[in-house]
């Protein structure tokens, strides 16, 4: 087993590189806070792989892969049982998160060289990302519910920094604040799923946890007759949890901040809402997932529901939606929900039973992988239009070859085209709908079959078509609305128009686009399982001719609509009217949102409040301060500086004295 | 032929101290103040003689007392007028209510 220290440094040298960068990064690093952060993430990374190497070339025992659980600090003790233990397990999801987490922050460390050069705040965008990757390590590392609560609002945080990072822009911190909001709401649920579960078990330890809620026995059958409205707190629980894990992985009805997440710099959207915190749900769900797949909740159902809703709902928006950013926002989304639905089809089936597990793995692992390798080439395509619209791109697959080649890689592999890697984990995807549930299998079907149009629809719209007038001037680019561009753009002298990208900038994305064409090769399913024991994979067989048939019929349509730029889509649009304007405004999802907090609980508990703690609390005291001060101005008026009535009050004291001590004496 | 009672003397003293004792607490004029003051000074001279003679007639301790007290009030006169004439100095009155500086 790997030596424990070893193991703990995979966290904190990135935790180092924030405090250094963040302390002195901007009097002693402000040229080399690149380097230095990403040569602290290069080794986290070497360390991941090397524990992943000896992890899953070594971790055998009785032939499964087990939980090692490393390193243990008791940190915080309520009571004998109940206690926050810091601690590292290892298993394979989390070996595999750690090896995820380092990689794509290592390629984005890297991209960011060249992307944020020249940045102001140069030192405070990398503490920030390392202060990212810090978190993200220590919320898939946790061994312990509260610990990965208290990594969860980290990364909450950090994400919160890196999207509000051009503070400037009234509509980033707009943003930024309504990403931590949400997701902070969510984790409100998060929070009371965490005090259920861990009263009942009287544990916060994720592996006790997970036996004490599986195994028949006293507590299991406590927390099941406990019932709440009618439904039993087990369910409540692992409900709540995944709220949490539903805020935080933008599902339905809660991904309302990710489309506007997309104002922090491409980097970071590549990083943190594509590859490694958005999927911080689904990870959480797999953590907990021998406890919903327990047959008696229905929190499954909850997941399985939320899961294919989202994707079906975000994969319709994105096929409406212009800018270029939110349309990879929205195709995340409709991954991730794919993954969430993938570990919820757990509830129906026999020996299949946990190949949702597996497959929502297996997607989370490839899709890093597309998704990072989509967001970066898109940063390169805003640095070359100085825009994110998709009407000032066009016919670019000249001016940017390389970007061109890998963007069209992640294409096919994000449409599940074999042998590209997204077919592969998509597939297995399938296959668990398959086994589970019919309908959800169809909708999963459908849904790709949109992801291949929206997708092809973005890169025919971008690389194919007449090219922009503005991909060779200083335009000023079309800063549409809700668009905006990233402030590092006025580098234009420094040749940016006559090279595609520098080197740091085409490394990774060579480097991401080897991983989107064989990540699907790996043998997933001898590796990480629920139980850790291997499970046979599945090749390209029957079942895989309906999804890429699908597929393939969405590329051609995407195709036939955008490849030439014609008046055909406009045509599709009026024909599609209702359903197109309803999805261009995201389901007036926001709409309703705003009303709620704007007409219901402003006016119905914001205000009431507002004026109580006015007129009543302050009124109160106001009432104290003004008695006591009309008390003090009478008795101000006794010192009247005449001596008369000094003289007045010594007589009236002896006097009453006088009196007194007669009456005691007699 | 028989003694005034000493009760009456002894309202005689105790109406003259509350007499001064009204004079100082109300009158306006640091002089006429000061005259109460002499006014208390001898109501008090006129009980030790009174207690003296009906008490301890054949002894002389209260009336040695009230010579005392002349002597002190003198003192205590002269002493007052060098205040007044201060408080003169500053205030440029003799009026107690111009001297009330020392209010909140």
């Amino acid at each position: 087993m790997p030596n424990s220290v070893y193991i703990v440094l995979i966290p904190l040298l990135p935790l180092a590189g924030f405090v250094v960068l963040g302390l002195f990064g901007r009097r002693f690093f402000s040229r080399s806070a690149g380097l230095l952060g990403t040569g602290v993430v290069l080794v986290s990374a070497v360390l991941a792989v090397w524990v992943a190497w000896r992890y899953l070339g070594a971790g055998w025992t009785d032939g499964h892969f087990g939980q090692y659980v490393p390193v243990r600090w008791n940190w915080l003790t309520f009571s004998p049982g109940i206690s926050i233990e810091m601690s590292i397990i290892l298993d394979p999801i989390s070996v595999m998160m750690i090896f995820v987490v380092t990689f794509i922050s290592l390629m984005v460390h890297i991209y960011s060289l060249g992307y944020m050069k020249g940045e102001p705040r140069y030192a405070t965008y990398y503490s920030f990302l390392n202060l990212f990757t810090f978190s993200m390590l220590g919320l898939v590392l946790a061994g312990n519910i509260f610990e990965t609560y208290i990594f969860w609002e980290l990364v909450g945080c950090s994400s919160f920094l890196l999207i509000g990072y051009y503070f400037d822009r009234p509509s980033a911190v707009r943003a930024a604040n309504k990403a931590f909001i949400v997701t902070r709401f969510a984790d409100l649920g998060f929070l009371i799923g965490i005090l259920i579960l861990s009263f009942h078990a009287e544990t916060l330890d994720f592996r006790t946890l997970i036996e004490r809620l599986t195994q028949p026995g006293p507590l299991l059958t406590g927390i099941m007759t406990a019932s709440f409205l009618g439904i039993s707190l087990l369910s409540w629980g692992l409900v709540l949890v995944f709220m949490g894990g539903a805020g935080k992985s933008a599902m339905f009805p809660l991904h309302i901040w990710l489309p506007d997440a997309m104002e922090g710099p491409t980097p970071v959207s590549a990083l943190i809402h594509a590859a490694t915190m958005v999927v911080a749900g689904v990870y959480l769900v797999a953590r907990l997932y021998p406890v919903y797949m327990y047959p008696v909740t229905d929190a499954s159902q909850v997941v399985l529901y939320v899961g294919a809703l989202s994707a079906l709902l975000a994969a319709v928006i994105a096929c409406t939606q212009t800018d270029i950013k939110r349309v990879l926002a929205y195709s995340t989304m409709s991954q991730i929900g794919y993954m969430m639905f993938a570990l919820g089809t757990v509830h129906y089936s026999g020996e299949a039973a946990t190949l949702g597990y597996t497959a929502a793995m297996f997607h989370l692992f490839t899709h890093a992988f597309f998704k990072a390798l989509l967001f970066l080439c898109a940063g390169v395509i805003i640095h070359r239009v100085h825009s994110n619209e998709m009407t000032a791109m066009g016919g670019l697959r000249r001016a940017l070859p390389l970007t061109h080649v890998c963007f069209l890689i992640a294409c096919l592999a994000i449409s599940g085209i074999p042998p590209f890697a997204g077919f592969f984990s998509k597939e297995d995807i399938l296959l668990a709908a398959w086994n589970a549930n019919k309908p959800v299998y169809y909708i999963g079907l459908f849904t790709s079959g949109l992801t291949a149009f929206y997708m092809f629809r973005l890169y025919f719209s971008v690389f194919w078509g007449r090219p922009m007038v503005g991909s060779g001037d200083h335009g000023a680019g079309g800063d549409h609305g809700a668009g905006g561009h990233h402030g590092a753009g006025g580098r234009h002298e420094a040749g940016g128009h006559h090279r595609e990208a520098p080197f740091t900038m085409k490394l990774p994305l060579v480097i991401l686009a080897l991983g989107a064409v064989f990540a699907g090769w790996v043998p997933f399913s001898r590796l990480v399982t629920y139980d850790g024991v291997p499970q046979a994979g599945h090749g390209i067989g029957v079942f895989s001719i309906a999804p890429v048939t699908v597929a393939l019929i969405g590329i051609a349509i995407a195709a036939y609509l955008y490849r030439v730029v014609s008046d055909r889509p406009k045509r599709a649009a009026v024909a599609f009217r209702g359903v197109y304007q309803f999805a261009y405004h995201k389901f007036y999802i926001d709409e309703v949102y705003s009303f709620i907090t704007k007409k219901v609980i402003f006016n119905l508990i914001g205000r009431p409040a507002a004026w109580v703690d006015r007129n009543i609390v302050d009124g109160l005291m106001n009432f104290l301060a003004a008695v006591t001060a009309r008390i003090a101005v009478g008795i101000k008026g006794l010192q009247s500086g005449k001596v008369q009535d000094y003289a007045l009050y010594f007589f009236v004291g002896i006097a009453g004295l006088a009196i007194i001590f007669i009456y005691i004496y007699t | 032929m028989n003694q005034v009672p000493l009760i009456h003397i002894l309202f005689l003293s105790t109406a003259l101290f509350f007499v001064g004792m009204y004079g100082l607490l109300t009158r306006r004029n640091l002089i006429t103040m000061l005259m109460s003051v002499e006014l208390i000074l001898n109501s008090v001279n006129i009980n030790f003689v009174a207690f003296n003679r009906y008490l301890y007639a054949d002894r002389l301790d209260g009336v040695f007392f009230s010579l005392f007290i002349v002597a002190i009030a003198a003192a205590e006169a002269a002493v007052a007028i060098a205040i007044i004439i201060n408080l003169y100095r500053n205030f440029k009155s003799i009026d107690v209510e111009a001297a009330d500086e020392m209010k909140f």
